[in-house]
């Protein structure tokens, strides 16, 4: 085994959260981007659009508890130029999924929704608050991109990213204040993943919250000298297909961490790119096909196994899986 | 073209007679290309194509600030077919005020087809958006009118929708929407044939008293015959004259309207097959002459 890796990245325990990084960044962006109107379901406070609220008021646009509505308006502001970001929680666009299907992905507008709360870092909601299924749902929508970003900064940077964009995207923030991966000097583009962390036995490709994690994973696993190679694989459609083919050339066995269900968001998204390329061991880190549950993010993420010692023991799992004379 | 619907857009409220013959004409010749494209599709909507007629050729012969050469103007009217069903009868009007070829029109439901069972923006520009899911018509409707006013624009915004579809729970989100918004460049068409997919609506879910509704939802209501083309033209104006709110126009309709047996029996609303017999006695009822009906019924360029 490689005994060497570079320190962890991650730079802080703790910092804003993404929600809040998108609305303020969504405020600086304003001047810039004149035709932004962002759409609101009365959640403004949750979404962290409340800044924008404040900052730009004529272009905040109120629908009330009245999602379906609001995400078709979306295509009928995108159809007459302006550029619209719908905004709620993760669970209420799947409330409004057949809308972004057909009124903005099958339409072709350019038109954004950000969902804020998903997965169980909801936390103290609960079950019915926690969207496990929307990676998986919104990918299987033809030309939607998805986006999951794993941190403040990256949140910020991914959100000029989404504007700049011509298409519809659905993108996640997150409601808990976030672990920091990035500084200030991070970059961000859509469709590319980026190794956070290098490693040579085994690759987590991780998003959102599951980043920080995973990193965390890579110092128990060098501790037990295993050399984990870390990616963050922030857009999940279009999938980075490329650097996945090459992690699984040079590492010979992926894990995929996602606070989602493990079927059909990153994990299935990663499985079905290495199946055309690089077929290799890949063991799946997320919620079990189970709905979530109250309680601290924190701890859901143990009882649900999505935590970083959870993460460790797939990537052992995944490596003894390697075909013998790979295992070295 | 273009200059002469201008100045009839600024006629006064009685439209002139030779508008309302001309639109009467366009109607003719779209109740005969309903028909007929559904005949060659092989499945489709008659009934509720039928019944919208007079509505949809009185928006493009007099109402709408559209034409084929302003489809990308962002000063033009808009209309969103929010019943995504009555597809055809969007195809027979804009067919015969130029927005696409007649025959072209009539290789409905067809694979490589721009003219799709319902309408698909992708395809056909001049549609304004895709539908097909009853309700999302509607609040793209809303969100154009909103982005309209945004943008200072004077242009209106019209759509259609069936009576079927006011069960939808987005219709609701979008009427209180709109008015708490005051989008007064708004204006609903309700076709209101009474007759939905299975049965008539009073027996599936009630919508009356449907007017009373609308009003409680603070829009200027006005109820009218759907076919009387005099009226749905004066109406069309006196919704544009309406400040503060939106418009919703309660047509009230016949399904299946000019063709006498499929008029006001559900099982026309479709998707059906029209057997060469019954397409023939639909145009003949339509009054197409044994020349024409020859002609509509001949598909070999199709």
């Amino acid at each position: 085994m490689a005994a060497t890796s570079e320190a962890p990245a991650l730079i802080g325990t703790s910092g804003d959260s993404l929600r809040e990084a998108f609305g303020k960044a969504l405020s600086q962006l304003a001047d810039e981007f004149p035709k932004l109107v962002v759409l609101d379901a009365d959640i403004a406070g949750g979404t962290g659009v409340h800044h924008f609220r404040k900052s730009h008021p004529g272009r905040f646009l109120q629908f009330g508890i009245a999602e379906q509505n609001m995400m078709a308006a979306a295509g009928g502001l995108a159809a007459v130029g302006m550029l619209p970001v719908v905004t709620t929680f993760a669970v209420f666009c799947l409330r409004a999924i057949e809308q972004a299907r057909l009124s903005l992905a099958y339409a072709r507008r350019n038109a954004k929704i950000v969902a804020s709360h998903p997965g169980l870092d909801v936390g103290p909601d609960g079950g019915s608050a926690q969207a496990l299924e929307d990676l998986a749902a919104f990918r299987a929508i033809p030309g939607m991109t998805v986006i999951s970003p794993a941190d403040a900064v990256e949140a910020r940077l991914a959100t000029r990213a989404i504007l700049e964009f011509d298409g519809p995207v659905y993108m996640r923030t997150g409601r808990s204040a976030a672990k920091r991966v990035f500084g200030e000097d991070h970059t961000f583009e859509i469709g590319k993943g980026r190794i956070v962390r290098e490693g040579s036995d085994v690759t987590i490709v991780a998003c959102g919250v599951e980043v920080a994690r995973a990193l965390e994973a890579a110092d128990l696993l060098q501790a037990q000298r295993i050399s984990a190679r870390v990616v963050n694989m922030a857009t999940i459609k279009p999938i980075d297909g490329e650097l996945l083919a090459r992690c699984a050339r040079e590492t010979g066995a992926v894990v995929t961490a996602e606070d989602h269900n493990i079927y059909g968001g990153l994990g299935g998204a990663v499985a079905e790119s290495l199946a055309a390329t690089r077929p290799c061991p890949i063991e799946f880190v997320g919620v079990k096909d189970v709905f979530g549950a109250s309680g601290e993010p924190e701890e859901l993420a143990e009882a649900f196994g999505l935590s970083a010692p959870h993460i460790a023991r797939a990537a052992k799992k995944a490596v003894s899986r390697k075909p013998r004379k790979e295992r070295r | 073209m273009a200059a002469s619907l201008v100045e009839r857009k600024a006629s006064p409220a009685v439209p002139a007679q030779d508008l309302v013959r001309e639109i009467e004409q366009a109607t003719r010749f779209a109740r005969r290309h309903v028909v007929s494209a559904i005949y060659h599709a092989g499945s489709g909507h008659p009934g509720g194509g039928l019944s919208s007629a007079d509505i949809i050729a009185s928006l493009f012969g007099a109402e709408l600030n559209l034409w084929p050469d302003s489809i990308n103007d962002p000063d033009r009217d808009r209309f969103v077919l929010s019943k995504g069903h009555g597809a055809p009868t969007l195809y027979a009007v804009a067919a015969h005020y130029g927005f696409c070829k007649p025959r072209d029109a009539l290789r409905l439901r067809r694979l490589g087809s721009p003219f799709q069972g319902h309408p698909h923006v992708g395809d056909l520009p001049w549609v304004e958006t895709s539908t097909g899911s009853l309700g999302q018509g509607f609040s793209v409707a809303l969100g154009m009118a909103m982005g309209l006013k945004l943008q200072k624009r004077a242009a209106r915004v019209y759509t259609l929708l069936g009576d079927g579809e006011l069960q939808e729970g987005e219709v609701w989100e979008a009427a209180m929407c709109a008015a708490h918004h005051r989008l007064d460049n708004l204006c609903v068409i309700i076709d209101y044939n009474k007759l939905q997919s299975d049965d008539r609506n009073a027996n599936i879910m009630a919508l009356e008293p449907l007017a009373a509704k609308w009003r409680a939802f603070e829009w200027a209501v006005a109820e009218i015959d759907g076919h009387d083309i005099p009226a749905i033209l004066s109406t069309f104006r006196r919704a544009a004259a309406t400040h503060g709110r939106p418009s919703i126009i309660i047509a009230h309709t016949v399904k299946g309207k000019g063709v006498p047996y499929m008029e006001n029996v559900p099982q026309w609303h479709g998707s059906v097959k029209l057997t060469p017999e019954q397409a023939d006695e639909a145009l003949r009822a339509l009054g197409a002459s044994k020349e024409e009906i020859k002609e509509w019924l001949d598909g070999s360029d199709l």
